[in-house]
């Protein structure tokens, strides 16, 4: 089969002869992919910053596909199912599973404890081969996957395995309280998703930051938010601090992660040397700028080493700090719900739709932000035809 | 002064979320109390293992299920079986691991050269991508590099020349 197949930091390409997934386990399902999307988690792994990402490992966690073949103990699934496929991997029994800790699973993922399962992302996250594929094999296929509704759009769908629930939860998780200013740090597609969903919490303002105009100027369209260019004010702390009467948000969201821009630093530091686990710039921002007894919610994803952080200034302003990967099942059925009423719309965020057979340019222009670039689509040749 | 839900009447949805009773919210929102049965649950069966797997010393064997892409080989196989024996609490664990990728990436090459590929790294670097969306920077790029190893060819010969004057002498 066609896929996606990883050389090394910046290097990637689209084999014609990756052998097919079989499946491995009773509760395994095989589904051809029909959409599988590039994620900002995904950079961090193309930019060689994610320990033990294999030469020839196949990434992709957001995809949809129709399931064509299924383990002897599948119930839910039959062939022929159209599947949207959470990017989690999680057997639904164990004590994690039972609290919704989705992407905290502790039966798929052998390499390391403090995640569980992700399809495609390094043997950090268990060694499992994506969806930027034509085929991928589905671990615990009756707990994650989800059959698409008939009314639901494919590009609405195949959004709903990572970037809209993880927007949601990071709103969620910011506690926010009616009235609530809301600092998002990051307009890429999961910054601009939280952005719009915390209005559905009741926020009473909600800003936006990034260095990237073109993103800037969609977020405030689409998310109905201020929207700010870090690099036009001198001290973005500072800011925020004026802009809420010398207190600091109510919230602040993280969804940058550690690729962060704006401080020579942890630039150096964090992505040019690897002395830390990424850049930390965006939640250095998020800790200075909240409010003292305020929320800072982290969804921006970074390395397992260690950051540099103003963890005294947490200590003395009281910050509340809640962070993890999205439990994306859980949230299902609200944010269906949610995209039936109007209230979410999330497939105007695409902005490319690329042959899967191109996936080195795609990675290339997502990586460098060319061509106004929010979120790309890969699709497949048998989705094409 | 404080706003109205009607002066967010713009905003499809507003508030229609916002619960007082989101406290403690996620990640313990569901609680249970589940996790003090600790490993005594009722486990998924096992996938077999047919390829080297390795796990973290920080659990007592694989978990259920798990990947099978690309099993640990060669010097990066070596090193990361070597990671492993650090807990991921470790340095050692994780610059182990990145040392084995970096060393994995020439491995790569080998490999595709031993199955009579030769890689074309400008395309698996998107550069096409780069000279259609970014044409300027990418040929800046070019010229910089032509010019840095232009002088620095340049300042080598100029060196090995006045070395072989010196052995004259
Ligand atoms: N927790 C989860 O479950 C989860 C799921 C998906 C993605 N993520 C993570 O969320 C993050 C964002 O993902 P994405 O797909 O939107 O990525 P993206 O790369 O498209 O967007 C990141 C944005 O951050 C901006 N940025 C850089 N430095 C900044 C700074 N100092 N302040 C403000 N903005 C800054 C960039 O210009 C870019 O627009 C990544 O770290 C990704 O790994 C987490
Ligand atoms: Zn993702
Ligand atoms: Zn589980």
């Amino acid at each position: 089969m066609i896929a996606m197949n990883f050389r090394g930091p910046f290097r990637v390409r689209a084999d014609r002869n990756k052998p097919d997934p079989v499946i491995e386990h009773p509760e395994d399902a095989i589904v051809r992919v029909t959409r599988s999307c590039i994620c900002g988690s995904d950079l961090h792994l193309y930019h060689g910053l994610v320990p033990d990402t294999r030469v020839g490992t196949t990434f992709g966690h957001e995809f949809t596909g129709e399931v064509v073949e299924v383990g002897s103990s599948i119930k839910n699934l039959k062939v022929g199912d159209h599947v949207l496929v959470p990017f989690n991997i999680a057997c639904g029994v164990c004590p994690f599973c039972k609290q919704e800790l989705y992407g905290n699973c502790h039966e798929s993922n052998p390499e390391a404890t403090a995640v569980g399962g992700i399809f495609g992302y390094s043997h950090t996250a268990g060694g499992f081969d994506g969806g930027q594929a034509e085929y991928v094999r589905v671990p615990f296929a009756d707990v994650g996957p989800m059959v698409i509704p008939p009314d639901l759009d494919l590009d609405d769908a195949v959004l709903l395995t990572d970037v809209v629930p993880t927007g949601y939860q990071a709103a969620e998780m910011g506690g926010i309280k009616e009235g609530d200013t809301v600092v998002v740090f990051g307009a890429g597609p999961v910054g601009i998703m939280a952005a719009k969903c915390s209005w559905l919490f009741g926020a009473g303002r909600v800003i936006i930051i990034d260095q990237l105009e073109y993103r800037l100027e969609f977020a405030q369209r689409f998310a109905q938010c201020e929207a700010y260019n870090f690099r036009s004010l001198s001290d973005p702390v500072l800011f925020l601090k004026k802009t809420t009467d010398y207190f600091g948000a109510d919230v602040c969201i993280d969804a940058v992660g550690c690729e962060a821009a704006g401080s020579t630093l942890q630039t150096i530091t964090g992505r040019k040397t690897l002395l830390q686990a990424g850049s930390a710039t965006a939640l250095h921002w998020a800790i200075n700028s909240v409010k003292k007894g305020g929320i800072v919610s982290i969804v921006g994803v970074y390395g397992p080493t260690g950051n540099l952080i103003p963890i005294g200034n947490v200590v003395n302003k009281g910050i509340t700090i809640r962070a993890n990967q999205a439990s994306v099942k859980r949230l299902l059925p609200k944010l269906i719900e949610h995209i039936r009423a109007g209230r979410l719309n999330p497939k105007e965020i695409i902005t490319h739709r690329v042959p899967l057979e191109e996936v080195s340019d795609a990675y290339h222009i997502f990586s460098r932000k060319l061509d106004n670039c929010i979120k790309t689509i890969l699709i497949p040749p048998s989705a094409r035809a | 002064m404080k706003k109205k839900p009607e002066d967010y009447s713009h905003i499809k949805g507003w508030g229609i979320d916002a619960d007082p009773e989101n406290e403690p919210t996620y990640p313990i929102k569901k609680y249970t109390g589940d996790d003090h049965q600790r490993l005594s649950y009722a486990k998924p069966p096992q996938q077999p293992s047919k390829v080297e797997i390795l796990h973290s010393n920080e659990r007592p064997g694989l978990t259920s299920v798990f990947g099978t892409s690309s099993p640990p080989s060669g010097l990066s196989g070596l090193i990361r079986r070597h990671a492993f024996t650090y807990s991921e609490g470790n340095w050692g664990h994780w610059l182990s691991l990145i040392l084995a990728d970096r060393i994995n990436v020439w491995e790569g090459i080998a490999s595709d050269l031993l199955h009579g590929h030769i890689p074309n790294i400008f395309a698996e670097r998107g550069w096409n991508a780069e000279l259609k969306y970014n044409k300027k920077g990418a040929i800046q790029k070019v010229v910089t590099g032509v010019l840095v190893t232009t002088v620095a060819a340049g300042l080598l010969y100029q060196l090995t020349r006045k070395k072989k004057k010196t052995n004259w002498l």
